[in-house]
């Protein structure tokens, strides 16, 4: 399937039905003869204790996420055998347990599509501009970026 | 240029992006023409290895040059995902 990859990309502030954005890729990858498909679905967390989280605030930088999100995604057609691809994400005022993202890949076999979708989730993580702002009864503070979601990009660099 | 600001460098500042008249030959003279303005753009710009900068829209580093750029991003690393 190399070369009939769509990458759709989704940045928006409205909640989305995951069962319905699958509903709709999966029709997509079906037609494009896929026999995989994999998705990943990022869902706000509540945070334990005292801290419990009343609001999850996602700021962006438009123009720039779509570029970054484009990007990732045809650096992963280019690595991978892959049909439909989808990149969704969401900024603004979310709740928790309201889904944040969606990532989908779809392929002729799964392993292709595993690995493109984990390869798109360590590139989102660290490379597409979103920051997270987490607001609990203690205050409000910037989710930190961690060392690891760093670490986690140089295994697509080696070899 | 424009020069905008995301998360924490936007509140440390308190704006979300300026025009900015500037010689700057390189992001980190722009980032010392800046802190030289105002404690609270010294103070957001006092660590730069807890910063990230984006030229025209794409990652860049700070020893990067300015000529021909349009528009400059300062932001924390990102928390995407």
């Amino acid at each position: 399937m190399t070369g009939d990859t769509a990458v759709e990309i989704r940045v928006q502030p409205a909640p989305f039905d995951p069962g319905a954005v699958l509903s709709e890729f999966t029709a997509r990858a079906a037609h494009s003869g896929a026999g995989a498909m994999v998705t990943f679905t990022g869902l706000v967390r509540d945070l334990p204790g005292a801290d419990r989280l009343s609001c999850m605030e996602i700021e962006h930088y438009p123009g720039m996420t779509e570029k970054a999100l484009a990007a990732i995604g045809a650096e992963a057609a280019q690595r991978w055998s892959l049909g439909p691809v989808l990149i969704l994400h969401r900024f603004g005022a979310l709740r928790p347990e309201e889904p944040i993202m969606m990532v989908a890949t779809a392929s002729a076999h799964r392993q292709d599509a595993f690995e493109a979708a984990d390869f798109l989730m360590d590139y989102l993580k660290s490379r597409a501009p979103f920051w997270k702002k987490e607001k609990t009864s203690r205050g409000e503070d910037w989710v930190a970026a961690k060392d690891s979601d760093e670490a986690a990009l140089e295994r697509w660099t080696k070899g | 240029m424009d020069v905008l600001y995301f998360a924490w460098v936007r509140e440390r500042i308190g704006l979300p992006r300026e025009r900015v008249e500037t010689e700057a030959a390189t992001v980190a003279d722009l980032v010392a023409e800046l802190r030289a303005r105002e404690d609270r753009y010294d103070l957001a710009f006092s660590d730069l290895t807890a910063l990230r900068v984006a030229l025209d829209q794409e990652l860049a580093e700070f020893d990067a040059p300015l000529a021909g750029v349009r528009e400059v991003a300062f932001f924390p690393p990102m928390t995407g995902g």
